[in-house]
């Protein structure tokens, strides 16, 4: 079974556009994500950039509408994400528990929707879309 | 938190701790079997204490601890206390219960050369492959035998008989806890690999049974090779059979219909192929090659999967490189399998009567006298040539010859195909 972990952390919303971690979260954080690779069980993960260098575009009243960040509204925005393949929910519940996040900070384990579990009809929906995770052909 | 809950928090604590658990007392005790043990009574008394005092902060550090307090006491028992002083005397000071410092010491590097030793001793060739698969379950996936049992289709007390029997093979034969280095490490690492493709394939093609697949075989096998790919960094051969892993699994979802039945490559609807295990294959493959393992046998197989998930349909498929790539691997692979298997790829390069050829070469072959596939691809070829009646005596006799009973059906359904055919020729 395959699940994100979403980090969610609390000094994120209002952090200067250039911020970055300090060499000590880093430190801590790349071995929480050395002892994910060595359990065999990371697939993928990356950390983004604060979200006052972002920009949220939404339709409102039929119009596309861009705020440029931060964000004033947002109580939680994403700051990284891993993508682990576990036994199960529990599991990956005890892979995020064991995440040094410090006060404050969220992650919130959701499963991967694969193919398999959309009806036919879904699939049908999503045909013609190759996927660029899939090699050039050759 | 319910009781229920504490349980299947300390089923998720176990699969993640349990290998490194019983790698790091196995350093400590120097005995694969007791260290087992060890870790399981101190998951034994995680379920008796964790309900009432809920989970540890850190639960990984806390089982370490009261393992490490039983050896010490077992140690103490066994009067061995006097040889192992010194060692254990500095081992149960630095203890630190719930410490996050314990944490970090489990993290370091000393954990993942206990890992390497404990995969390199679980898959010792003193022990028979059965033991070995079984072993490595057990003891590297933190399955229990009852799972294990499950998942190979056998009684539980013969899973755990086997498991019994292979520690105490280990002990008696006194194997050393150690990865060995030279030319033994070559030898020994080849019969690592055989044991995680093993329990691959037997989750990807199921011998017996009643299910052709089973995906929690093949993710603990990849599971295994992930990790000793992050142990083994500069091992081509390790690489290769990841990328051969990956990728053969990208098409798990995509093998059989909803009711089990196998679906073969090109009649397989490639949009549920895992883009995401055939990018993580081809890196791997990469990687093989970059370590300067393209010419090995897991790495060849894994290129001979990587044409196909190239492929966008089952007609852009290369059938020319597929061949010219099963032609290296029986130089060095040499094996009637393999063989079959180019046939097969011949036939789709260059036409069905190519493809019989090499297959009638094959026909007194003895390692295939009771291999359902000989037959079975046989018929293929025979049915593309519009040779019916022959077809249909092959289709059967593979039937009669599988052992797994999708694989039976399917083989039984073409043979009717056959015979429609026949009374139908077009």
């Amino acid at each position: 079974m395959r699940f994100m972990m979403l980090m969610f952390p609390a000094d994120q919303c209002n952090a200067a556009p250039d911020a970055l971690p300090s060499a000590e979260a880093v430190e801590q954080m790349m071995r929480f994500n050395k002892s994910l690779q060595e359990a065999g069980v990371l697939l993928a993960l990356d950390g983004l950039h604060p979200p006052s260098a972002g920009a949220r575009v939404s339709i409102v009243d039929g119009k596309v509408r861009v705020v440029d960040g931060p964000f004033a509204e947002a109580k939680e925005v994403v700051g990284g994400y891993w993508i682990i393949d576990v036994g199960s929910r529990d599991e990956a519940i005890a892979w995020a528990s064991r995440c040094p996040i410090g006060a404050g900070n969220t992650i919130e384990v959701r499963q991967v929707f694969e193919m398999t579990e959309f009806p036919p009809e879904l699939r049908k929906a999503a045909e013609g879309f190759d996927d660029p995770r899939r090699p050039a052909a050759s | 938190m319910t009781a229920t809950d504490i349980h299947r928090t300390i089923d998720a604590v176990w699969r993640i701790e349990s290998a490194r658990l019983i790698a790091g007392l196995a350093r400590m005790v120097r005995d694969v079997g007791l260290a087992e043990e060890l870790a399981q009574d101190a998951l034994v008394t995680a379920l008796e204490r964790w309900p009432e005092s809920g989970v540890p902060d850190n639960p990984g550090a806390w089982l370490m601890t009261t393992a490490k307090h039983r050896a010490i006491d077992l140690l103490r028992r066994k009067k061995l206390i006097e040889r192992k002083h010194e060692s254990l005397a500095y081992e149960s000071e630095s203890d630190a219960v719930d410490s996050k410092s314990e944490l970090e010491t489990m993290l370091d590097d000393d954990i993942g050369d206990d890992l390497l030793r404990l995969i390199f001793t679980a898959c010792h060739p003193v022990l028979s492959a059965e033991a070995r698969a079984a072993l490595t379950l057990r003891l590297l996936g933190g399955l229990t035998t009852d799972e294990i049992a499950r998942a190979f289709l056998v009684p539980e007390p013969t899973i755990s008989q086997r498991i019994v029997r292979a520690k105490r093979t280990l002990a008696e034969k006194q194997i050393p806890f150690e990865v060995p280095r030279g030319e033994e490490r070559d030898e020994r690492l080849a019969s690592v690999l055989e044991v995680i493709y093993l329990i691959f394939n037997e989750g990807y093609a199921a011998t017996s049974g009643d299910d052709w697949i089973r995906p929690e075989l093949c993710n603990e096998a990849m599971r295994v090779g992930r990790v000793l790919a992050g142990l083994a960094p500069q091992e081509p051969e390790v690489f290769g059979l990841l990328a051969l892993m990956e990728i053969q699994a990208s098409r798990l979802r995509a093998r059989t219909t909803a009711a089990g039945e196998p679906i073969l490559l090109p009649d397989q609807d490639r949009s549920l192929w895992d883009p995401l295990l055939i990018r993580r294959g081809l890196t791997a493959l990469e990687r093989a090659e970059k370590l300067g393992g393209a010419r090995t046998p897991y790495a060849l197989q894994a290129a001979i999967a990587a044409c196909h998930a190239r492929a966008r349909t089952a007609d852009a498929t290369d059938w020319n490189r597929i061949a010219a790539l099963y032609a290296e691997l029986t130089q060095v692979l040499p094996s009637p399998v393999v063989e079959l298997n180019r046939a097969v790829a011949v036939s789709m390069a260059s036409g069905p009567a190519a493809g019989l050829a090499l297959i009638d070469a094959l026909s007194d072959e003895p390692l295939l006298r009771n291999y359902h596939l000989l037959p079975s691809v046989r018929g293929d070829l025979l049915s593309r040539l519009q040779r019916h009646a022959e077809a249909r005596d092959e289709f059967e006799r593979a039937a009669s010859m599988a052992r797994n009973v999708r694989e039976r059906h399917f083989l039984q359904r073409r043979a009717a195909a056959c015979a429609d055919a026949m009374r139908s020729p077009d």
